[in-house]
Parts: C-alpha cells; structure tokens; sequence
C-alpha cells in the first residue's frame, strides 16, 4: 500500500518557481531516497511535503489525506516526522525536554528511543546546545520518533557528521527499518549508503523528478548523468 | 550565588517576614507597602509568562491590570448606588463579594486577552510591541471618555470588597489575601512551566517552524500563554483596587504598562521569582528615594540601564546560579 503519494508538485520562493513537477512515493514500511545534486530541490520538496512552503499546484495524498492544504503542524499531525537539515534541536531545552515536548502515544517512548541512542540517556538532562553535533542529530532523530510517525523524513541526517558518528546513525536507520513500522523517505549523499537500506529510488534534476524506480535498478549511466558520480 | 528555587523561597519569606515585623511595630503604612509589593508581582507575574516564557513583549498588559480594576469598580458602584448593573430578562446586582468579583476579572480579563490576542499575535516583534500599546491607548481613552464610570475622575470605592469570615478592612487580613493569591499564582506558574504545555511555549519562543514540525501549532500555545497572562494580570488589577479603594483611567496607561515591565526586567525575565523581587525593588525605591526627590524616577531609570547593560539577568539572574527558566 502506499502511503505517501506526490504528483506533479510545483513549489516556488515567492515570485521563484523552484519545483516544475516532482512525483514520488513511499510505500508503508518502505524506504524512499530522493537522489540528486545540490540545488536540485530535494530540501524544497521536502519542506512542501511537510507543508512549509505556500501549496502551489500538485497532488500531495498522505494516508488518504490531502495534505495541500493543512498548515504544517497538522501534516506533523497526520503523521510525518521531519528530520529537518541541519539538526535544528531546541537548545533552550534539555535533552529529555526535547523528546518529551511534542511527544505523542504510540510505540515509540523515551525509554526505547534512548535504547536505540544510548548517549542521549547519559546526557537526558543537559542542554541540547551543550551536545556534540552527532549527538543533536540522534536528538532531532528522536524527537521526531516521539511524536510516533508514521513516516520519518530524513534531510540530509549525516551530513556534516564524524565518520563513527554517521554510522551509528545509519545504524539506527537499519534497525528502523527492520522494524518496519514506520516509512522512510531519505535524502543523502553517500549512495553506498543509501544502496544498502533504500527500496525505491527517486532522481531529481533541475526541479523535476526524472527518474524513479527500486534502489537496485539504479545504472551506472543514471548515475553519471544526474548525480554526477 | 545560590540555587534559584532557595532565592524564591527566601523572597517570599522576606516579603512574609516584613508584613509580620510591620504588624508587630504597628506600622499600618508598612502593611500597605507590603500588599502594594504583593499584588504588583503578581501583574508582573503574568506579565513574565507572556513576555519571558512566551517571548511576547507586550506593551500593554496595563490593559488587563485597569480591566481587573474596573470590574470590581463598576460592581461597587453598582453595590453602593444599589442600582442593578442591568435589568431586564434577567437582574445582575452590583456586589463587593471578593468570591464574585475575582472569578469576573479572570474571565473578562481572560476573554478581552483572547480578542487581543488573536489579533496581536499576527504579527511579531516591534510591531507586536506597537499594536498592544495600540489597544492599551484604546482602553485608557475609552475609560476617561466614559462618563457613566466616573471619567477622569474614576470610581471611588467606599468599603473594601468582603471575603468571608475576614474584615478586609484590617491591612493585614487584606496583605493576607494578596499574599495567598500572590503564592497561588506563583505555584500554577510553576506547574505550567514545568508542564507540556509550558515545553512547548519555550519552545515555540526559539523556533516556531520547528515547533510546527513536531506537530504543535504555535498560534495555539503563544494565544494560550497571552490568555493566561491576562488573567493573571487582571487579577492582580482587581486587587490593586480594592487596596486603593479607587479606580481611574490611570490603571489602563501606558505608564502603568512600562512600569509592569520594569518589575520583570529588574527582577529577571523568565524567573519565575523575577516579578517579586523586581515589585520588591521598585516599591523600595519609590518609598526611600520618592521621600528624597520627587524626580526619583532618575535614579530608577540609571539603575534600570545599568541592569540592561551588565546583568542582563535581571537581579534574580545576578544573584542565582542556574539560568533562566526553559534555558537548561
């Protein structure tokens, strides 16, 4: 079944269209990578996704509820977890505050999310502007897992990150998968990476999507041609 | 440097310490200084959730604090005239019941929060600072220009509004009051900032996009805190006229604005015993330095820059340990 579906979305800063037509899906349990060069708009797909941006034009279908025109903490709501680039943690709170603010019932509790990080459980009652960068990424991971998702959106999660650091990341984001509870939809980098835990595939360029299909089907040509590796 | 909840206590005490020693020497006028302190913190205190916790710098909260005021004015007036303040379908009696009056005040002042509110907090920064000060000079004009409540001239409250089983008379049973109100508010504060929703409001004042990603709607909780505030403020008001025995338009100034938002600044803002120790101060100094100078205003003014420019912490973040509230 699929959960997320995005038809010919358009979005645009102000008088600066920035999207032309991007499709993509997720489907339940599934992981997704949006692909593609700096500047293609992966971020701004993204935030369309998770209802930052005015609605333009397109079809965004999230579990049988049209997100177009929910402001965005209700798409949060419906069940989207942003991961947002750039870590973005609330550093006036404490690391347990940050889990606990928009913390909502469900599977997920403060007890398993500090078992799959345990750092965070050392350090529940510091600053999350006292952590390492690594550690405020697990922390916006987490956060977004306490509102109990149903699909997790991850913005570039490892970017930026000690190389020891991104592995525990990715590793979290194995166990999530095998979990096959909540969806994921991925953008990164590192493809070997992504190869090793994405299903299905989506590439972006110049604001369009151009090519989807499963992760494995991924050629070489395709890759040279948009991804520029 | 102490722990910050040990300073609270020791405010409070202080303030409780002061009124006692005030009744044993059998200065009456010390009592009334001490009610005086009591009730400006609590307006302060609400003032802090909107403007600390909440990040919403309000320049009108005087609005609140004269709402508060004419409440109990208008239904004394109506007490002492024993003219009904409406018959018709129905009959509302004027009333000097403190158990009446006080839940009126929250609700009207809650309510005329909302309205404001949901108008106001469309826009942020100093243009929300403009726009409440916009809706406290509607409220201070609409007050002197009308004449059924006195005017200019306010409302003059001969007897003190009743509480059972206490002569409200006495200066001590009415600190009493106020001192008990004055430590409820200062425990549901607590209590909300410790709270999810209190979370979420120090939250939302660092980031509101990331707050909405989570799932929280910011307009929500920032309307929810100003609400509260108001309340909170307007309560203070009803107090402040009973200890007076007189309303006047001069509840709803601007001056009175500033002067809640001087409490929060010299006390600390985000503290939760910030207010108190900042009402504390400020009637300490308009008793010592008023007696000295009629131009006292000076010398608050060099001691409020001084606080601005070196502790930008107010009093309670220069002498406590811990930062502010919701900055772990």
């Amino acid at each position: 079944m699929t959960l997320l579906t995005v038809e010919n979305l358009t979005a645009a800063y102000g008088a600066t269209q920035v999207l032309f037509g991007v499709s993509l899906q997720v489907e339940q349990g599934g992981v997704t990578a949006l692909l593609g060069r700096n500047g293609v708009g992966k971020s701004t797909t993204i935030k369309s996704i998770c209802r930052m941006l005015p609605y333009k034009a397109g079809v965004i279908r999230f579990n049988d509820v049209d997100l177009s025109s929910l402001p965005s903490y209700r798409a949060a709501r419906e069940g989207i977890g942003l991961v947002p680039e750039g870590r973005r943690c609330f550093q006036n709170l404490s690391v347990e505050q940050n889990l606990n603010v928009a913390a909502r019932p469900g599977d997920w509790t403060f007890a398993r999310v500090v078992d799959l990080f345990p750092r965070l459980r050392e350090r529940r009652s510091q600053s999350a502007s006292t952590l390492s960068g690594g550690e405020q990424q697990m922390l916006a991971l987490g956060r977004a897992l306490m509102t109990n998702p149903k699909l997790l959106v991850l913005d570039e999660a490892t970017e930026g990150l000690a190389p020891i650091v991104r592995q525990e990341i990715w590793t979290a984001i194995h166990s999530l998968k095998a979990q096959r509870r909540v969806s994921i939809l991925l953008v990164d980098k590192s493809l070997t990476e992504l190869a090793s835990v994405a299903d299905a595939a989506v590439v972006m360029a110049r604001g369009e999507s151009v090519w989807s299909g499963p992760m494995a089907a991924l050629t070489n040509d395709l890759k040279d041609r948009y991804l520029g590796v | 440097m102490i722990k910050e909840g040990s300073f609270a206590i020791l405010i409070w005490l202080a303030l409780l310490a002061f009124a006692g020693l005030a009744l044993a020497l059998g200065e009456t006028y010390w009592i009334t200084l001490a009610t005086r302190v009591a009730i400006f913190s609590i307006a302060g205190i609400g003032l802090n959730f909107a403007l600390g916790n909440g990040g919403m710098i309000s320049f009108g909260h005087a609005v609140y604090f004269g709402l508060g005021g004419y409440v109990v004015g208008i239904l004394a007036s109506h007490a002492q005239s024993y003219l009904p303040v409406y018959d018709g379908l129905f009959l509302i009696e004027g009333t000097q019941s403190m158990l009446i009056t006080w839940p009126l005040a929250l609700v009207i002042g809650g309510l005329v929060a909302w309205l404001i509110g949901a108008l106001c907090l469309r826009t942020q920064g100093a243009y929300f600072i403009m726009i409440t000060l916009a809706f406290g000079q509607m409220f201070y004009y609409f007050a002197i220009s009308w004449p059924a409540y006195g005017g200019e001239d306010g409302i003059p409250i001969y007897v003190r509004g009743t509480f059972p089983l206490l002569n409200t008379l006495v200066p001590i049973s009415f600190f009493l009051i106020s001192f008990v109100l004055l430590s409820i508010v200062l425990l549901i504060v607590w209590c909300l900032n410790r709270s999810g929703f209190g979370l979420a409001l120090n939250a939302v004042r660092q980031s509101e996009a990331r707050v909405e990603n989570v799932g929280i709607s910011a307009k929500r909780v920032r309307l929810l805190a100003f609400v509260i505030s108001g309340m909170i403020t307007a309560l203070a008001g009803a107090l402040f006229a009973d200890l007076n025995r007189y309303v006047s338009p001069a509840m709803f100034s601007w001056t009175l604005s500033g002067e809640i938002m001087v409490f929060v600044i010299l006390g600390g803002v985000a503290r939760l015993i910030g207010p108190v120790v900042g009402a504390l101060v400020f009637v300490a100094l308009e008793e010592v330095l008023g007696g000295l100078s009629e131009f006292w205003h000076i010398y608050l003014g060099l001691l409020l820059l001084l606080i601005v420019m070196f502790a930008s912490g107010g009093i309670t973040g220069a002498i406590v340990r811990e930062k502010a509230d919701g900055c772990v």
